[in-house]
């Protein structure tokens, strides 16, 4: 017994432990209070959903060895392309978001391979190349968002202004699509069974490329670079497979974080999209060198959970938003702790 | 002729920017003279946090992306002084002793930090700096007001806990521009501020003619030779980043005594990336950053501010595009600078693999 005990907490190990018990303990102060512990977790679940597939886009980079993607805007911005050109036309429900994802797709594809072959050029700096590649390709697209040929009146500013608005809603288009799809309530809580369904299929479809002949070569690439060129596999090919499939699953990320959040948010919006992906992938247990899809999906439940459940509670006993910090603190916090981690080689 | 091209190919980054500011500059239309007062005004604002960046790249560190935790040194000293209601130049001078053993626990503590993170010391500087500000949002929009007592109402609105957004620093503001300044048609030049930034080139030139400094440079040009040759590497590392941290957060005092209010939560965020993104416009790179690089650069940066948004303005019918545009600038040479610089790392790094194959 003690030593099944054992096992279990090293699986799991201390960090998640630590976070999971904080977790419980603020659910039973919220019991305590006026907060609906029901309406809590259904927002938890929205959140889930909404932010999986930006952690799982860390499980390819990390396994290829290129390390944590700073570099997801990237992706994000081919997700808003996508979006865009969906709602220039009108597109509604299903038509609409399967329009911005068979767009955003093949953008992210030219948009990873061309982001690869800078990667590529760079091994041993790729976290901090792609950081400034990540701000600087929203800093660029804020140009291209006052010049785009967008003419929908819905989209751009009204009389006078230039280019596209700061924000803007999907409710008229296929904002909530996934959400609302097959949604039911139990208990209380609400189920966005299509958003979670979408995220189900998309992990799972991740977890089977890994156990294709692909995705085995692609993990030997990233643990034991020597050992994988010695064997005749081509480093730069399974690299390049590596951070193409992280850019796209940040674009279908970002779809579906749309449709689910609403609002579509351009220029500065996505600036800081990939440190709470980063952020999670760490919190459920993946190091700078070695991910699984159970870290991404354990990581994105824990915290997008801590950080749905903690404002509420904190707000009860004190003013103020402090969530935006706590986002802030744990987020960077939990980076610094993996980077600071003897980790054997020199990677930044 | 030979000599000309090596000049223009060391040189390329600054020449070319030289003329993307030329080009602004002719579309702009702008009168000189409001050119070279807002030119005057940011180099006395930010040559001195531009110049803190150079030690740690010497020190191989690379571009410090952490002297965010300077600027909160020098920012939390600043909240101290107007609580105290501290004033003129007597008052600043307070300031900066007091910002002093701040920044340097905080340099210190960073570089323990980015020595347990060697070879990814500027991601890990960079994560540091966001999260140093969390904790200092923490501590003055929360803690301030509720657990740590605190009633001042011009710092503070009694409603809600927390510091103001904006902090108006009038009894500091000019403190250092104000002693003396030279007129020259619209524009005024403060000469304490220019004489300052001097005298910490010079202390920098000088510096790195001691025992000390030149031990830096040994760190900086290979960890293993320097720690074999008996020369404490990790204490070495962490002298260059504590320095740095207190020149950026006297930095910081010149800079927002010259503004004359503070931005409690926003002030501080683009410190590390203005300053690098302006060393880097110079000509410096990763591993090499020199005086002259840095006043260029800040020069040119910043001349790339003035005229980008009417520039903009007259090009695309459209001023955002202008800001868009020195916003894309400053990200961009800061992602060209790393990219180029791991390139060549690894490029060099296999030649010479291959040389000691062959032999």
């Amino acid at each position: 017994m003690k030593e099944r005990l054992t096992a279990i907490y090293h699986t799991i190990g201390l960090p998640r432990l630590i976070i999971a018990g904080f977790l419980l303990l603020l659910l039973i102060i919220a019991s305590g209070t006026e907060l609906s512990v029901a309406g809590l977790l259904s927002d938890a679940l929205v959140r889930i959903g909404q932010n999986g597939i930006y952690v799982l886009a860390m499980v390819p980079s990390i396994q290829a060895g290129v390390g944590l993607n700073f570099g997801l805007p990237v992706g994000v911005i081919c997700g808003i392309v996508g979006a865009l050109v969906a709602m220039e036309f009108n597109l509604i429900g299903f038509t609409g978001l399967l329009t911005a994802l068979l767009l955003a797709i093949p953008l992210a594809v030219g948009a990873g391979f061309l982001y690869a072959l800078l990667l590529n050029r760079v091994a041993g700096q790729e976290m901090m190349v792609g950081t400034y590649v990540g701000f600087s390709v929203v800093a660029g697209m804020c140009i291209f968002w006052l010049l785009a040929p967008f003419r929908n009146p819905a989209m751009i500013w009204p009389v006078g202004g230039v280019g596209l608005r700061t924000t803007l809603t999907l409710a008229d288009t296929f904002g909530g699509t996934l959400n609302d799809f097959l949604q039911f309530e139990i208990f209380g809580l609400t189920v966005p069974t299509g958003l979670l369904l979408f995220y189900a299929l998309i992990v799972t479809l991740v977890w089977l490329f890994f156990k294709t002949k692909a995705g085995v070569a692609l993990e030997v690439v990233g643990r034991n670079p020597r050992f994988a060129a010695a064997s005749g596999l081509s480093l730069t090919k399974y690299r390049t497979l590596g951070i193409i499939m992280s850019t796209v699953l940040a674009a279908i990320g970002y779809v579906t974080y749309a449709q689910s959040f609403g609002f579509v948010q351009l220029y500065n919006g996505p600036l800081m999209t990939a440190f709470p992906a980063v952020a999670g992938v760490l919190i459920g247990g993946a190091s700078t060198r070695e991910a699984k899809v159970s870290h991404a999906i354990l990581g994105v439940i824990l915290f997008q959970t801590l950080l749905t459940v903690a404002m509420p509670v904190t707000n009860q006993l004190i003013e103020g938003n402090i969530s935006e910090i706590a986002r802030v603190i744990v987020s960077n916090g939990m980076i610094l702790y993996a980077l600071t981690r003897a980790t054997g080689g020199e990677q930044a | 002729m030979n000599q000309i091209k090596r000049l223009i190919s060391r040189n390329a980054v600054p020449i070319l920017f030289g003329v993307v500011c030329l080009v602004g500059v002719y579309f702009a239309k702008m009168p000189g003279q409001f050119i070279l007062m807002e030119i005057v005004k940011r180099m006395a604002r930010n040559s001195f946090l531009v110049l803190s960046l150079i030690i740690p790249v010497a020190a191989g560190m690379g571009l410090n992306f952490g002297i965010v935790l300077g600027a909160l040194a020098g920012q939390i000293a600043l909240i101290l002084a107007t609580h105290w209601e501290w004033g003129g130049i007597g008052g600043l001078l307070a300031t900066a002793l007091l910002a002093t053993p701040l920044a340097v626990l905080f340099g210190y503590l960073a570089g323990i930090l980015l020595n347990k993170a060697k070879g990814r010391e500027m991601i890990t500087g960079m994560v540091m700096g966001f999260f140093a500000n969390g904790v200092y949002q923490f501590i003055f929009l929360f803690l301030v007001g509720t657990v740590i007592p605190f009633d001042n109402p011009k710092l503070r609105i009694s409603t809600s806990p927390g510091l103001r957004n904006t902090i108006d620093l009038y009894r500091l503001k000019g403190a250092l521009d104000g002693i003396w300044e030279v007129r020259y048609g619209f524009t005024k030049f403060p000469m304490v501020t220019f004489i300052v930034i001097a005298v910490l080139a010079l202390a920098i030139w000088a510096f790195f003619r001691t025992k000390l400094g030149q031990e830096f440079r040994a760190v900086g040009q290979d960890r293993h030779i320097a720690a074999v040759a008996g020369i404490n590497v990790d204490r070495n590392r962490k002298l260059a980043i504590i320095f740095s941290t207190v020149l950026a957060a006297w930095g910081q005092l010149i800079f927002l005594q010259n503004i004359g209010t503070l931005n409690t939560y926003n002030s501080h965020e683009q410190v590390g990336t203005f300053a690098i993104a302006a060393l880097l416009i110079g000509g410096a790179t990763v591993t090499k950053a020199t005086i002259a690089q840095a006043l260029m650069g800040t020069f040119l940066f910043h001349l790339l501010f003035v005229v980008s948004p009417t520039a903009g303005q007259a090009i695309f019918g459209s001023a955002q595009v202008g800001e868009y545009f020195r916003v894309f600038v400053a990200y961009g040479i800061i992602a060209i600078s790393l990219a180029l610089h791991a390139w060549q790392t690894r490029t060099a790094a296999k030649a010479s693999m291959e040389e000691d194959v062959s032999a």
